[in-house]
């Protein structure tokens, strides 16, 4: 099994006419994702690569039964499209595009709360990959194979350096999750290493987290009192300065909080080991499922 | 971005809440004309993006022309926590009945606007919630909904506030709510809102933090500049585009992808090295990105050795590996590189290095390795 997106996943791409959106959809179909639409308003009738083009999110989940939306449009219009994949009753949105305005994550996070028939995968993030089954973003899938170690994390290179750690030490994945580095994530760790705890196939899980923010500090709570599997941790930013924004919109250590000392801390506390380097994580996952 | 004292003050004012009026000034003849034309007694006010500049002296009321003169001069220049003051705000001196204090932040753990509200305003907030925390009232606002009369007073009764003044404390929260939504704010605070004799409010300070995402939409803020804080390399990155933060030590990192990039600062600091900066050069890293981004690393005198740290997704390492040959005949750099090229294509951009034959670059292939040969470069310079 895997989490979230596999062979039942039936892919909308919304931006897949501009450069980027057609590039990576076309690798997703590649890979064996069944990508049945595609949206840009104004260009409904065309095709990219045989892929039906659609005005609207609407007409593409009418005409072709899409459930799963890949949000590829630019950030002023990106929050804009995630409101009609949820109008449009997509199950699982997966917001690629980096940018979105805070505020505007914000209404569009609480919109799809309110009316709790959507998830919401991102902004800002890598995608999800389930090896051999689906691959949804942009996350380089053939350092991957499947098995049975789940990935979450914030950031997306940071993904691949650790997941290509656990692939030289032996290790599969059942799926790869990016909830990406924004401030309002739609999802959050909570929530996928929740689907990993029911997922019988996740046997591992692994969480990169990295400074700003208290969702870590929130996952080690949820995993102290509802996660019977092994999860291993590892926090980026143990060396960046305070008030300095890294890259991330979300990666800031605001006085003392968000720290990533703080947060592995709280991981520790509730019997997740962390990591302190890549090399590390994929050492302790050896230990643990005993390879 | 975060604004200065007196930028905040301005874009309160265009949404209708009250602020001392005041102008800005560059030079002691702008502040002492500004003080004339403002009237005596005013304030002269260092403006710094750091607290506590009252206490260091960044602070004076001017009784008179001399006076302006003399705090002017004093203040336009001076060093506040490394910080040099280009700028002064000259502002008419208030009367103050009492001081409170009120904010919203963009709370991203409740996912909701998060108001606050205290009669104990005029210290540092943080020290009121530890010693004090009920002295605080707190209150989340759905945003779908947006800011009710009724989370006026009920934020103004759990304060406890002045009863003459729950109406307008409800009203400032409003305005203060509708000009976090409308600039796009990640937080706005005053400290202190003061309550004068008359029984008026008035926002005596102005912390804003905007939203840079947003600024595509807000052109005024969008230039909107703060001389005291900005690095040479880091406006020199901003102007280029790059993610760049200036850090203290002498090895110069690059990696594409911010949590790759935070990760590296870590494990060379476990090596033993200080990293000099944090340089995202994004998805992608074309040729002209590189080179770009090494021409900002190099600017910074005390880097005594670079790490490239790409691990290639949508990045392809060829590419990469063509940048950095680019960046090299065109900057001819002095210091040695540690290259580590993992991912997309990275056997071919491995060759592409070992055929350019580049002085001085070291190509490793694991982030430990390559944390461990670029120490020992730093160590060695």
């Amino acid at each position: 099994m895997s989490i979230l997106i596999d062979k039942n996943t039936r892919l909308v791409t919304t931006g897949i006419t501009g450069s980027e959106g057609r590039f990576h959809t076309l690798r997703n179909r590649d890979y064996g994702t069944n990508v049945v639409a595609g949206v840009t308003p104004g260009k409904g009738g065309q095709n990219v690569d045989g892929i039906p083009v659609f005005n609207t999110i609407a007409e593409a989940v009418d005409k072709q039964g899409a459930n799963t939306a890949m949000i590829f449009v630019p950030p002023p219009f990106a929050a804009d499209s995630i409101l009609e994949a949820e109008d449009a009753g997509i199950e699982l949105i997966i917001a690629i595009t980096e940018g979105i305005p805070a505020h505007d994550e914000l209404r569009a996070f609480q919109v799809i709360k309110k009316n709790g028939r959507s998830r919401l995968v991102g902004p800002n993030c890598p995608g999800i990959l389930s090896p051999d089954k689906a691959n949804v973003g942009i996350i380089p899938a053939t350092f991957f194979k499947p098995g049975n170690v789940g990935v979450v994390s914030r950031s997306g290179t940071l993904t691949y350096q650790v997941g290509n750690e656990l692939a030289l030490s032996g290790f599969g994945n059942s799926s790869i999750v990016g909830i990406g580095g924004d401030p309002v994530p739609g999802t959050d760790f909570i929530d996928v290493i929740g689907l990993f705890q029911n997922d019988p196939e996740t046997e591992l899980i692994v969480m990169c987290g990295e400074i700003g923010g208290d969702a870590e500090e929130k996952a080690a709570e949820f995993i102290g009192e509802h996660v019977t599997k092994p999860v291993v941790g590892y926090i980026a930013g143990f060396t960046a300065p305070p008030g300095k924004q890294m890259g991330h919109a979300g990666a800031i250590v605001s006085g003392s909080h968000g720290t990533a000392a703080a947060k592995a801390q709280a991981l520790e506390a509730k019997g997740v080991r962390v990591g302190r380097t890549p090399t590390e994580v994929a050492q302790i996952a050896m230990e643990i499922l005993g390879k | 971005m975060d604004l200065l004292e007196y930028q905040g003050k301005q874009l309160f004012a265009r949404h209708g809440i009250p602020v001392p009026s005041g102008k800005p000034a560059r030079t002691v003849e702008e502040a002492v004309a500004a003080a004339d034309e403002i009237g005596y007694p005013c304030a002269v006010k260092a403006q710094v993006q750091i607290g506590g500049r009252g206490k260091l002296g960044g602070i004076k009321i001017a009784a008179n022309k001399d006076e302006a003169r003399e705090h002017a001069q004093a203040i336009l220049g001076m060093d506040i926590k490394g910080l040099t003051v280009y700028e002064v705000w000259i502002e008419g001196a208030s009367q103050i009945a009492s001081e409170y204090y009120a904010s919203i932040v963009f709370d991203r753990s409740a996912k909701a606007p998060l108001v606050m509200l205290s009669t104990k305003g005029g210290m540092d907030i943080e020290t009121v919630s530890e010693e004090d925390p009920d002295a605080i009232a707190h209150l989340h606002v759905d945003p779908l909904i947006g800011f009710q009369d009724f989370h006026g007073r009920q934020l103004a009764f759990d304060a406890g506030v002045d009863a003459d003044v729950v109406r307008p404390v409800g009203a400032f929260l409003k305005q203060l709510y509708n000009t976090f939504v409308a600039e796009e704010c990640l937080l706005v605070e005053v400290n202190p809102l003061i309550i004068t004799p008359e029984r008026t409010l008035t926002a005596l300070d102005a912390k804003v933090t905007l939203d840079n995402n947003s600024l595509f939409r807000h052109k005024d803020n969008a230039e909107l500049r703060d001389l005291s804080g900005e690095d040479p390399q880091e406006k020199m990155a901003h102007d280029r585009g790059l993610t760049y933060v200036k850090l203290e030590g002498n090895i110069g990192i690059l990696g594409n992808g911010a949590g790759l990039v935070m990760s590296t600062l870590d494990v060379v600091k476990g090596a033993g090295g200080e990293p000099a900066n944090f340089l995202d050069a994004g998805g992608g890293s074309k040729a002209e990105a590189i080179t770009s981004a090494v021409e900002v690393i190099l600017s910074d005198s005390k880097v005594q050795a670079v790490l490239f740290n790409i691990f290639g997704g949508i990045t392809r390492c060829d590419e990469v590996a063509n940048g950095l040959i680019e960046a090299f005949s065109l900057l001819n750099p002095s210091v040695p590189f540690v290259v580590r090229l993992d991912g997309t294509n990275d056997k071919e951009g491995r060759q592409i290095l070992a055929d350019a034959n580049l002085p001085n670059v070291y190509t490793e292939a694991t982030m430990d390795g390559a944390a461990a040969k670029v120490v020992e470069l730093a160590k060695a310079a």
